[in-house]
């Protein structure tokens, strides 16, 4: 085995604190968009990585939805080999500089790390995005060679990182690949749900561009469903084989009265305003945004915190997030709730609304909710909140936005036959991502309902390998003069 | 078929434009892939530069052979002036469609159209539809005034009576619209639906006079939305008490079931901000031209 590059031996390893990136400060950042952390220089990378125990078996590659070798990389930033570190990330991860930024690693990675046991556990994200941020600050991204090229051509449905990443490991493998996206910018969620504080635009713009430096053609303005069916890509359009990782795109409201009035928002609608359509630039934008003085956001889920901490930016003086469950139960990532917490969100807590209070002009003027207790565990495993009785009461807002969830966009299940839909509207596939159609695989939130952008291109790079497999065995049976399995029809 | 790199980077040429009225505009636009599929009652949204907003606009007519697709825009706005100032030569940035359900064109034997004012343009395929089903089709077209009075010829085309109405009485009848509807329905009770498209407090006119009469009233909603795809929820509209997306449930729906009122006040949202581009807007121009000269 090679000697280990780190002179430290591991006594000394464990002196060492978990470095901190510093960040621009709350009370300044809560009034602009631009990002809430400055990274790792490289200093505290060196430090950070240095303080690794290099287990023989990494749990931390384990706890990666992706299988990034972070043991791997964090070893070569000790020994300054930052091309050597990206690289490796690259092996198994097309999009590090926004991995390092927006992933859950308190929950996948860094929860598995040893030193967590005793200690704090290394700053892998922080790490992923150092490399990311060096990589371009030095100009060292190279296209990968593509040993073999392949005359199919691929449909991708949806340019989010499910698809984006759908379409690097495909592209790597020397198939043609095609992504719609209906919008009229690519991304997705990264686009339209995450703000730039968070994940600046300059990177989503780079990633993406270097998914296109691979071959990949990105069309916008196509609606897959309306603009052509799914069957005529196959037909026409001459695709061997589809992805489908159109995201879970459908908000959806509480049901209470009052979500009509003027003021109150979906988190879809009022992230996609803000970020896609860049209203916080209004009147430079022509996409206009109403914020209140006071703004009450519900929910407790990242989309919730995103939501919220934009009000904030817009100028909402007092900004509440109103949740069902308590602090603890809550699904957002520790950074973002601490990050929300210090920006001054004030968090309404075991709270459920019950309605939207108009003025006389039909705007919103106020929420009534209703205290909650937590009882027993439900189907999640989390305890489920009951109303207490007479605990009403109004908190005054101006604007309501509701971030408790979206379902799949149901225009490509309507619009393609034999494709298997569950009750909740998700795509449903196997372990492979194949769906109920011959050719045609899905992923992402599209098939999981509702997850994180990890997840959704660890879906990605399954759904690539299961392609490569599916056109490799049709061109093999191709070969030996066997009928090719046509793509068309469903349940072959 | 387009090439596939023809895709990319796509722009959305106009290729003609012509002044219907003063304020309304009517442009051929090449856009092959709408063009192809579009059907009677879809809309497309667009976006007319990088810094626009996305507005959605029924299609009126589609050639699937020479690739183009026809709006027609009335300037009320900052983005459908900045829209009615463009020219032939010039593109759209984005187009994206065609979206929302088209309408069911059946033969039901005798319908009312009713248009006010741009919202002629939103009827007119559907007219043309219905007639082509082989339904009897008798247009109202109303107008504040006779200059605003829009595709009267082609609605006579398509209709066996056509009958116009402005508020002022420059043109055809003075009245509203529902004055010549009570008139006509009372002529031919073998009218058994009104397609009625136009302002909202019309639509609801409209509904208000046939559902007594035992008439089906069908109205096109126009709403608040950014995306067309069902995505924002900001089109989010009552109907018959269940909340519906207009983008993708409608923008069709039977006028009887629609809460007229909430939709009035929610379309409201954003007057001022409007008001605020809209004004800039102008400004800007003004300070432009004094540049030029």
């Amino acid at each position: 085995m090679k000697k280990s590059s780190n002179l430290l031996r591991p006594a000394e390893r464990l002196k060492i604190p978990r470095q901190r990136a510093s960040e621009q400060a709350p009370e300044e950042r809560n009034h602009n968009f631009l990002e809430v952390s400055f990274g790792f220089d490289e200093a505290r990378a060196l430090v950070e990585a240095s303080r690794c125990l290099e287990c023989k078996d990494p749990a931390c590659i384990k706890g990666c939805p992706v299988n990034i070798n972070i043991r791997g990389f964090v070893e070569r930033v000790v020994e300054q080999d930052y091309l050597g570190a990206i690289n490796t990330i690259r092996e198994a991860n097309a999009l590090p500089g926004i991995c390092g930024r927006v992933c859950p690693q308190e929950s996948q990675c860094e929860i598995m790390c040893s030193l967590g046991k005793k200690y704090t556990p290394i700053a892998i994200g922080k790490l992923e995005r150092f490399l990311a941020d060096y990589e371009i600050r030095h100009d060292l991204f190279r296209l990968p060679d593509v040993i073999e090229r392949h005359d199919e051509k691929v449909a991708i449905v949806g340019s989010g990182p499910s698809g984006l990443t759908c379409a690097a490991e495909l592209a790597k493998r020397g198939y043609g690949v095609t992504i719609f996206e209906a919008l009229h910018a690519p991304g997705g969620v990264l686009r339209y749900g995450i703000p730039e504080f968070r994940l600046p635009r300059d990177i989503l713009d780079l990633e993406i561009d270097r998914v296109k430096a691979l071959g990949v053609e990105i069309v916008t303005n196509f609606v897959v469903g309306r603009t052509a069916t799914i069957d005529e890509l196959f037909g026409e359009w001459g695709f061997s084989s589809i992805y489908l990782a159109t995201g879970a795109g459908t908000p959806h409201f509480m049901g209470i009265p009052g979500e009509s009035l003027s003021g109150v928002y979906s988190a879809n609608e009022f992230l996609s305003r803000v970020n896609l359509m860049k209203a916080y630039q209004f009147p430079e934008y022509d996409t206009p945004i109403k914020i209140g003085r006071q703004v009450a956001v519900i929910g407790g889920g990242n989309t919730a915190m995103d939501a919220v901490r934009t009000a904030l930016r817009l100028g909402a003086e007092t900004a509440y997030l109103i949740y069902r469950r308590s602090r603890d139960e809550m699904p957002a990532r520790h950074e973002e709730i601490h990050h929300a917490e210090e920006e001054g969100v004030q968090f309404v807590l075991l709270t459920n609304p019950t309605r939207i209070l108009a003025d006389d002009r039909n705007w919103v003027r106020g929420i009534e909710c209703q205290r909650m207790a937590l009882g027993e565990p439900d189907a999640s495993g989390r305890r489920k909140p009951v109303p207490m009785p007479g605990s009403e009461f109004v908190l005054e807002v101006q604007t309501v936005i509701e971030a408790i969830g979206q379902s799949p966009n149901p225009i490509i299940q309507a619009t393609t036959p034999g494709l298997e839909v569950s009750k909740r509207g998700t795509v449903v596939t196997d372990e492979k991502k194949e769906t109920s159609r011959v050719a045609i695989f899905a992923g992402g939130d599209l098939a999981r309902g509702g997850a994180t952008v990890i997840l959704a291109m660890r879906d990605g790079k399954v759904a690539a390998e299961s392609i490569a497999q599916f056109l490799g065995a049709k061109r093999g049976a191709a070969g030996n003069g066997d009928a090719a399995p046509e793509a068309a029809p469903a349940g072959v | 078929m387009l090439a596939r790199g023809d895709l990319l980077e796509a722009r959305f040429p106009i290729l003609a434009k012509w002044l219907l009225a003063p304020t309304v505009a009517k442009f051929v636009i090449e856009a092959p892939l709408v063009a192809r599929k579009h059907r009677a009652g879809n809309f497309v949204i667009i976006r007319i530069n990088d810094t626009g907003e996305r507005i959605p606009l029924t299609v009126v007519e589609s050639d699937s052979a020479g690739g183009t697709i026809t709006l027609i825009v009335q300037a009320v706005g900052k983005t459908t002036k900045a829209l009615c100032a463009m020219e032939a030569g010039q593109a759209i940035r984005d187009v994206v469609g065609p979206l929302g359900n088209p309408t069911p064109i059946e033969r039901v034997g005798a319908v009312a159209c009713v248009g006010g004012g741009v919202g002629t343009a939103e009827l007119l395929p559907i007219a043309r539809a219905l007639r082509e089903a082989g339904n009897d089709v008798h247009t109202i077209i109303g107008a504040r005034t006779g200059e605003l009075v829009i595709l009267e010829d082609e609605m006579r085309a398509c209709s066996s009576s056509v009958t116009v109405t402005t508020d002022d009485g420059s043109y055809g009848r003075r009245g509203l619209v529902t004055d010549a509807l009570s008139a006509l329905l009372a002529e031919h009770p073998e009218i058994t639906v009104v397609y009625a498209i136009g302002p909202l407090v019309m639509m609801k006119a409209v509904t208000g006079l046939v559902e007594p009469l035992g008439r089906k009233s069908v109205v096109s909603l126009n709403t608040i939305m950014v995306d067309g795809t069902g995505m924002c929820g900001g089109c989010r509209v009552t109907v018959n008490g269940e909340m519906k997306f207009a983008c993708v449930d409608g923008p069709e729906f039977e006028g009887s079931g629609v809460d007229f009122d909430e939709l009035i006040a929610r379309n409201r949202t954003y007057v001022d901000l409007e008001r605020i581009a809209d004004e800039r807007a102008a400004c800007q121009l003004t300070t432009a031209q004094g540049a030029a000269r």
